[in-house]
């Protein structure tokens, strides 16, 4: 029995919006689940249907063996951190913290403690008597992440909280949550449409698009083996580089190839010669002696590492890679053919 | 650009209080002086004034003429400085907590035809009050309301009532949903978010919707006169009645009752003025 199961859940707003399609998703107790996916992809619905702060209009939400369809949100819970932190202009930061804990008869000394507790944890001790608009963006969202904590809730529910941070403070707080998560086990949600994050966090990623899970899978599957050609674009910075063309019989063996080219890249999948959109990370193209020519459009240096764009007769590929090269160059591209994948271009799923 | 400011503010200061500073040295001189062809205008003993001079004799009689009823009235002044008050506060508050709690509906919830309503509680404003008089004058006979202290708090409520409502909206609109979706999932009921988050955030708003509903209700003078002759008299409607007295116009006793009339709105309007700007200015400024 799972801990989460989100069964046909359906969210369609009464202008007709259909925000959530129908998601089915079940979560085991001490999973970090992440929800990955460009704005307007229902992920943040998602999650406000989980907390219950959107009613759902199908399916069905079980929480800890108890349907909480339609429960309002203080009969499940749930910790909820926001985006914009949403703390309680007028209280202190302490008072923020005790607030979810004083209306269910815990004791003084018991919130004084739990306070002592998560504020040690989170390093905010000295900002307790502090106003919100006291502290910095970090800062406050820390408070945020120390008032949902302070109940130990079933289940965490984040909504993009290091959207709106600086750089530095979001890797911060980002290790902070995976050390949370790693030694107290906890159960979490959280949204983002950042795949770096989503990487570094999750167990397992949901990845969504139109209201629609697109993949299930750990950050290493989402990554390594995109189920369509969304998630293959999408995941990964740049994406994955597609190119349409066809697989035909060459000789003995099967190539990919595209039209008006003789470049042939070997295929090693047991597959029928077809129509296919051929699919290679950047990583996994690099410079050689021999192979696919071509000459440097754009060369992006990144400090580590840069991407090159270059112009090949089978179209524009973006490679990876710890060498510089000028614009224009001429160079040949070698492919790593055990990471070649395939996608049907008219239903964009993978073929193998 | 400091001294400029005040070369503004100082003229117009002064071009401001002078109708009080009026009344404050009417207040204090006799029915004589009050009428006196010459103006004086410096508060003295009575040994230093001469006829003719800018000194007047100061004396504190007609505040305490107040408190004696005034020929052809059946009460002193300060009863009906009560039925101002207790008309003036009662109204204002019933309107504030009608006008908030109808507002937060209207900012958070879904209402079929929300921006109908809306409209119909703003034209109710379209009319001038006066215009109705006479149709309320003989509705309020049917329920015994004139010459009641409850009918003019209902007059009064039901004329601020589309004010306080329009105001608080706008208060409550600008107030984030986050504050109250945190109280919801922190286990909080949507009517205990409503008291420990909505209402705290808009006190301002309140002490502004406050301020324009006393004084409308303060001043108000058609509806008191035509709806009342003996017991709900309020403080306008009784100094307009005592002109045209066989005694000749009682100006200091006029003065002095209206400036303790005035003072009270003044000073509470002095107090919230913090929060009448930030009112005024509310939506303008991102926090």
């Amino acid at each position: 029995m799972p801990f989460l199961e989100l069964q046909n859940l359906q969210k369609t707003y009464p202008d007709g919006t259909r925000a959530v399609r129908g998601i089915d998703l079940r979560v085991d107790k001490g999973e970090f689940i992440v929800l990955l996916g460009p704005s307007g992809c229902g992920k943040t619905t998602t999650l406000r249907m989980i907390a219950g702060l959107e009613d759902p209009t199908g399916g069905r939400i079980t929480l800890d063996n108890q349907n909480v369809t339609h429960l309002p949100p203080s009969q499940r819970d749930v910790g909820f951190v926001f985006q914009f932190y949403a703390l309680y202009p007028h209280m202190t930061v302490q008072k923020n913290i005790a607030f979810p804990l004083e209306n269910i008869g815990t004791s003084p000394s018991e919130i004084e403690a739990a306070i002592d507790r998560v504020a040690r944890a989170l390093s905010i001790k000295t900002l307790l008597d502090q106003y919100p608009r006291q502290l910095s963006g970090g800062d406050q969202q820390r408070v945020s992440l120390a008032r949902a904590m302070v109940r130990t809730p079933d289940i965490y529910l984040m909504d993009e909280p290091l959207g709106t941070l600086d750089a530095e403070h979001r890797l911060e707080l980002r290790a902070f949550i995976r050390r949370q998560q790693l030694s107290l086990s906890i159960t979490a949600i959280y949204v983002t449409h950042d795949q770096e994050e989503a990487m570094s966090l999750a167990d397992r990623i949901v990845v969504m698009d139109g209201g629609k899970i697109r993949q299930i899978g750990s950050p290493s599957e989402i990554y390594t083996h995109p189920a369509d050609l969304f998630v293959a674009n999408f995941v990964g910075s740049p994406g994955m580089n597609l190119l349409s063309g066809q697989i035909v019989q060459n000789g003995d063996n099967l190539t990919f190839t595209r039209p008006d080219t003789d470049i042939h890249i070997p295929i090693r999948a047991n597959i029928a010669p077809a129509q296919v959109v051929f699919g290679m990370r950047p990583e996994f193209i690099r410079p050689a002696n021999r192979g696919i020519p071509g000459k440097v459009i754009l060369s992006e240096y990144l400090g580590s590492h840069g991407y090159v764009h270059v112009d090949t007769p089978i179209g524009e590929l973006v490679m990876r890679s710890t060498d510089r090269f000028a614009t224009g160059e001429k160079i040949h591209l070698h492919m790593n053919e055990t990471h070649i994948r395939l996608f049907d271009p008219d239903t964009e799923t993978a073929l193998v | 650009m400091k001294y400029l400011r005040w070369l503004v503010i100082i003229p117009y200061f002064c071009l401001a209080t002078l109708p009080l500073c009026w009344l404050f040295l009417t207040s204090l001189k006799t029915q004589e002086a009050a009428i006196s062809p010459t103006a004086s205008l410096i508060p003295s003993t009575a040994e230093n004034t001469a006829p003719g001079s800018l000194s007047f004799s100061a004396t504190l009689d007609a505040y305490r003429k107040l408190a004696t009823p005034h020929t052809g009235k059946a009460h002193a002044f300060f009863h009906y400085l009560f039925n101002s008050v207790i008309i003036g506060l009662l109204s204002t508050l019933t309107s504030v907590v009608l006008g908030t709690g109808c507002a937060y509906g209207f900012s958070r919830f879904r209402i079929a035809g929300a921006r109908d309503w809306l409209f119909f509680i703003l034209s109710t404003r379209f009319l001038p009050p006066l215009a109705v008089v006479v149709p309320v004058l003989m509705m309020y006979r049917v329920f015994n309301l004139p010459n009641t202290h409850l009918g003019l708090i209902l007059l009064y409520t039901a004329f601020n009532l589309s004010l306080a409502v329009w105001l608080m909206k706008g208060f409550i609109d600008e107030i984030p949903r986050a504050y109250e979706e945190a109280a919801l999932v922190d286990g909080y009921s949507p009517l205990q978010a409503f008291y420990k988050i909505i209402l705290p955030h808009s006190a301002t708003g309140m002490a502004v919707t406050a301020v324009f509903c006393l004084i409308s209700a303060w001043n108000e003078y058609g509806f008191a006169l035509a709806l009342n002759n003996a017991e709900a008299v309020t403080v306008p409607v009784y100094f307009a009645g005592l002109q045209g007295n066989i005694q000749g116009i009682p100006w200091p006793k006029i003065a002095a009752g209206v400036l303790i009339f005035v003072v009270p709105i003044a000073i509470f309007t002095v107090l919230v003025r913090n929060h009448l700007l930030r009112g005024v200015t509310f939506g303008t400024i991102k926090q």
